[in-house]
């Protein structure tokens, strides 16, 4: 059953693909995601699990391998209450499924770290699975929702080029 | 009226007017890749979409985070850097000659009015120069050099506008990390930031540049300033080619549709940020008495040639006091070269500095030479996040160049003040 990470600090792309690693493989990098903050987060975390963070999510560098390590752990979507830009962007286009939460909203006390969820992408829809309630995220915008399901710039572009091809006379 | 965001977005995506909230496609004058995130990662992606670059005049690629070359990762790194260049002939490549950031411009690469993009988060720097410029990753600068465009929300503008003068000794830097604790690392809200006011045009290019990089850290989308003299002296002495029209991006009271933060620069202090954010920031005399391990003059925003200059007139005739290490990154050669040729490098070598290449170096916490456990660091770099510069236990402090000049004599954190003053 898939679970909830919830983090109250600000997360950073330094403590989700950390420098010293970035010269390293994928998989090596993934192994050092968000050591610093949750050393215990690797071992433990499965498929379809689903992050939640407060404001600012992803803030610092470029890299997209602090989004991309969070796809490579299995995670489903990253929920937060803000996003910095550029991880918003990468996410993305990667596609990880990055869903922002309305203004202001309570969230359920159920709502804690390693509460079993179930998360409807189409529904914008986090489900708490124990006390069935449900934390609805901000509508994703249909251009951004279309290149998730494509799952990703690359295949979206893939399938714009392959639709621009001019058959041979 | 409209802002020079708006301006420059409209021009770039071939409308007469940028809305706010719009959703455009925009035309990419230049795009910029590093060594970490460029040629190794959009090269399979090109590849697989089996494009090349767009066009190979608008592209330019530094070599700056992999530098130096250590162990087998780096050197595959670097030789594929060098092959995809080659492989796809561009002319613009930068293979160990500074960090991107002040690469781009001391090249001649940016001017007022350009819609730009880099594949790092500090590429807001180019608003020091009236470009709109922002850092995006790797995939979508694969999109970026296979298409020739990108996406765009049009941004709000929030202007923050200084007004008065710094005292001597009170730098960019301080005026970003008191902007930083102002308005939060999110305050920007991925929108565009302009500065205005007179202390921002006193400022001179490599400081306006500290202003506009660490517009990133305020969560903005891109950081602009609007080109005046200063801007234009500049460019003509790296042969930039300026537009006949450049006078149509210089915008200075901007039609807002935005906020408006308004800063005093008269009677700001230096500013120091304790760790892990640069939000964290206050008086430097809140911090008083801190004991550090290193003193780190570095990066894009701390390096370049006039801060090493600002270090130096602190440095001169004193030496490092003996319970520390002060280490500078000269931020590119051509800076380097300069403070050589004016005496600035033989100070900071007498003072007792240790120098490192011109490169990302503990800043980026790529390398072997990072913080160690423990360790306490004052950096006049932008960024102090948890491990970013080594070991998760460390610490970082962000201050000017002349903060950290001053505290590396010391041995503890100081008001750079105190010390010229006495």
């Amino acid at each position: 059953m898939p679970r909830l990470w919830l983090f109250e600090e600000t997360i950073d792309t330094d403590v989700l693909a950390p420098g010293f690693y970035m010269k390293s493989p994928l998989a090596e990098l993934a192994e050092h995601c968000l050591e610093a903050v949750r050393p215990e987060f690797v071992s433990k975390v499965q498929k379809g699990d689903v992050i939640l963070a407060g404001d600012n999510m992803g803030v610092g560098s470029s890299r997209e391998q602090a989004a991309e390590v969070l796809k490579y752990h299995g995670i489903a979507a990253v929920i937060a209450r803000s996003f910095a830009g550029i991880f918003y962007r990468n996410s993305i286009n990667l596609g990880l499924p990055a869903l922002i939460l309305p203004k202001g909203l309570t969230l359920p006390d159920e709502c804690v770290d390693g509460a079993e969820i179930s998360f409807q992408f189409d529904k914008s829809m986090l489900t708490l699975t124990k006390s069935q309630k449900v934390i609805g995220c901000e509508p994703i915008p249909t251009f951004l929702k279309t290149m998730i399901d494509d799952g990703g710039l690359v295949p979206h572009l893939e399938k714009r080029f392959s639709a621009e091809v001019i058959p041979k006379c | 009226m409209t802002t020079l965001a708006q301006k420059i977005i409209a021009k770039a995506s071939n409308q007469p007017s940028a809305k706010v909230g719009e959703v455009v496609v925009c035309a990419v004058d230049l795009a910029m890749i590093h060594d970490s995130g460029g040629p190794r990662r959009v090269k399979p992606i090109l590849e697989k979409l089996g494009r090349s670059v767009w066009d190979k005049n608008r592209v330019a690629v530094v070599t700056d985070h992999y530098v130096p070359i250590e162990g087998e990762e780096t050197r595959a790194i670097q030789e594929l850097t060098r092959e995809w260049v080659l492989e796809q002939d561009i002319k613009n490549f930068y293979d160990q000659q500074g960090i991107c950031h002040v690469v781009l411009p001391e090249r001649g690469h940016l001017s007022p009015g350009m819609f730009c993009v880099g594949g790092d988060s500090h590429s807001p720097t180019g608003g020091a120069f009236g470009a709109y410029m922002f850092g995006i990753g790797a995939t979508e600068m694969a999109g970026v050099l296979a298409t020739g465009e990108i996406w765009i929300k049009v941004p709000e503008t929030i202007l923050i506008k200084w007004t008065g003068q710094t005292d001597a000794f009170v730098t960019a830097k301080d005026m970003m990390l008191a902007t930083c604790a102002k308005i939060g690392m999110g305050g920007g809200r991925y929108q565009a930031i302009q500065y205005a006011g007179e202390a921002i045009h006193k400022l001179n290019m490599q400081e306006r540049m500290t202003m506009s990089n660490m517009a990133a850290e305020l969560g903005a989308q891109a950081g602009l300033i609007s080109p005046d003299e200063t801007t234009i002296e500049y460019l003509k002495s790296v042969n930039a080619s300026i537009l006949d029209n450049w006078q149509n991006y210089q915008i200075e009271k901007p039609d807002l549709n935005g906020e408006v933060i308004n800063l005093d620069a008269s009677s700001l202090s230096p500013q120091i940020a304790a760790p892990h954010s640069p939000e964290n920031s206050s008086d430097v005399d809140d911090f008083k008495n801190i004991s550090f391990d290193i003193a780190y003059i570095g990066a894009c925003t701390g390096a370049k040639y006039t801060d090493l200059m600002a270090a130096a007139s602190i440095l001169k005739n004193r030496k490092v006091s003996s319970n520390v290490c002060l280490k500078v990154a000269p931020a590119s050669l051509r800076d380097q070269q300069r403070a050589e040729r004016e005496g600035i490098m033989r100070i900071l070598e007498d003072a007792g500095a240790e120098f490192l290449p011109n490169s990302c170096g503990i800043c980026a916490g790529y390398g072997s030479d990072r913080l160690l456990k423990e360790q306490v660091c004052i950096s006049s770099t932008a960024r102090n996040f948890k491990g970013r510069m080594g070991d998760p236990s460390s610490k970082v402090y962000l201050a000017s160049p002349y903060t950290v000049a001053a505290s590396a004599i010391a041995g503890t954190m100081v008001d750079p003040r105190d010390m010229m003053e006495s």
